[in-house]
């Protein structure tokens, strides 16, 4: 397997809205805010609800699979460790059960694989997809396989 | 109730040399600049009561003000959103002026962004919300951001690389026009773009904007005294911002529609109070980080309905002569990239006839702050 330095990517910086997010991805869970008392979702969390203004929320349990709503291909200038591994692909993923809620993230051959894993030809908008966590220093990040590869 | 329509005009425009590196510090070159446009309105330092700027810009109201010896200030502002706060000034001063607040304003950009750093190299800065969403993936820089909705929008709209490379040559082919723009001597077809290498795809290299150093500011006051000034007056006929329910900056991917962006709610204020529609706009400077902004903002303002905007810009629409002519000094793709305050100041040159790439008989102009981000716009007038 080819060796990269996963190691210097650079990690989620946590805030208070955000954390639970992290927390649940470190137990392999794809979880979204969502509103206690009116129930609607949202992201990028926050602390009240846009709808109906309520400081009440928990974190609603996602089946883990989207389809790509768009994606690029960067180039250098990158961040070193992001240059090491260009041209790598970035996504937006809207969740199946929510398409209003997308979530950043990279399409990868399997979860422990380098962002340049799948080749850029193979990218699609609408293409079906599936989460998958992988460790990047110490903490879980949720990356993004296709359903069918 | 009053308003502010064609109640202050823009009386003088400065503007230093752009380069990718120019010795001067930005401090420097912010007061060359302020100078320059004082000299231009034929007002003095001391006169001025008034300021106006936006945020990424180190030099602030007090080094100004002190350097080149202005009055006693009643009025400063700083916007935020780095080049969604162009127009914004303009039209914090234009308010102030109208409400009797100030009597002459003097907004400014000085940027050393040619030589200075990246600002997305600094992760410090970036990490924090909603960067945490975002920057661990790779999408590290503005091009990435904006590269997102593009494709997208590709998607959805069916525009193609050759509706962007029509808003690259539009803008490169007035800079050519211009002595003052870095790409004057430089003219591109579409074999050097088509074969460009990528920033990131969907984006090549000429769908971004120039790095540039440079300052460029303009005075304001009221249209009464803008009779007696030096140069013919360009009225602020309507200025908005805008900053949409739901907005989330350049990551705009998280609300239910986020092919449309600040351009328009900023439009529905600016045309709410205009006497004129985008039909009577002879010529637009629009902010051109890049090409993909072009498309969406002219939709926004209303120049084409929903999805038309890279249709709008075939047959040389955006050319001299065309529908219309746009960035007619070459924007921030081929002139200089200086947070789009150049195009607020080429603007005032096609309303006083003096552009280099002149539009016959322009006389009203729309000129766009940064969308993607919380922008800013106006309607100037001869």
């Amino acid at each position: 397997m080819k060796t990269y330095t996963n190691e210097a990517l650079l990690s989620p910086v946590l805030d208070d809205d955000g954390a639970p997010f992290w927390q649940y991805a470190a137990q392999g869970e794809l979880r979204i805010q969502a509103c206690s008392d009116c129930g609607e979702l949202r992201f990028p969390p926050r602390p009240c609800c846009p709808h109906c203004h309520s400081f009440e929320s928990e974190w609603r349990k996602m089946s883990g699979r989207g389809r790509v709503w768009s994606y690029v291909i960067p180039h250098p200038p990158l961040l070193p460790a992001y240059a090491e591994q260009a041209p790598y692909n970035a996504i937006v993923v809207e969740l199946a059960e929510a398409p209003r809620i997308r979530l950043v993230g990279n399409l990868v051959s399997g979860p422990e694989a380098p962002l340049n894993s799948v080749l850029p030809e193979r990218l699609r908008i609408g293409a079906r997809v599936q989460v998958a966590f992988t460790e990047v220093n110490g903490m879980s990040v949720p990356r993004w396989v296709l359903e069918r590869a | 109730m009053a308003g502010i329509k064609d109640a202050t005009a823009v009386v003088g425009i400065g503007q230093t040399p752009f380069a990718k590196q120019l010795p001067e510090s930005e401090k420097a070159l912010a007061c060359r600049a302020i100078l320059a446009a004082l000299d231009d309105a034929g007002i003095a330092p001391a006169e001025v009561d008034a300021l106006a700027s936006y945020t990424m810009e180190e030099t602030d109201e007090v080094e100004v003000a002190k350097a080149v010896g202005l009055g006693d200030l009643s009025f400063f502002s700083k916007v935020g959103f780095g080049g969604g706060g162009s127009c914004a000034t303009v039209a914090h001063l234009a308010g102030a002026i109208a409400s009797g607040q100030a009597t002459v304003g003097v907004a400014w950009r000085s940027r050393k962004r040619g030589s200075g750093p990246r600002p997305w190299k600094n992760t410090d800065v970036q990490l924090p919300t909603p960067a945490q969403w975002t920057r661990p993936f790779g999408l590290l820089r503005p091009a990435d951001e904006i590269g997102m909705l593009a494709r997208r929008y590709m998607h959805e709209y069916g525009a193609t690389r050759d509706h962007l490379f029509n808003v690259a040559l539009a803008c490169r082919n007035r800079a050519n026009q211009n002595p003052a723009a870095i790409m004057y001597e430089r003219p591109l077809t579409r074999e050097m773009y088509m074969t460009s290498r990528w920033i990131s795809e969907p984006l090549c290299l000429f769908d971004n904007c120039l790095e540039t150093d440079g300052a460029l500011a303009c005075v304001i006051v009221s249209a009464e005294r803008a009779r007696d000034c030096r140069r013919r007056p360009v009225y602020v006929h309507s200025a908005a911002q805008g900053l949409p329910a739901q907005h989330h900056g350049m990551v705009n991917y998280w609300n239910d529609d986020p092919l449309t962006g600040p351009a328009w709610s900023a439009a529905r204020h600016l045309w709410k109070h205009a006497d004129f529609t985008p039909e009577d706009v002879d010529v637009a400077q629009i902010y051109d980080a890049f090409t993909p902004l072009i498309p969406l903002s002219l939709e926004g303002y209303g120049f084409c309905g929903r999805g038309e905007g890279a249709a709008f810009t075939e047959g040389g629409a955006l050319e001299i002569g065309g529908l219309l002519p746009i960035n007619t000094g070459g924007g921030g793709l081929s002139e200089a990239y200086v947070h789009g305050f150049n195009l607020i100041n080429e603007g005032v040159k096609q309303l006083r006839g003096t552009s280099t790439a002149q539009v016959p008989g322009a006389a009203t102009c729309l000129v766009t702050a940064g969308e993607g981000v919380p922008t800013s716009a106006l309607l100037l007038r001869a």
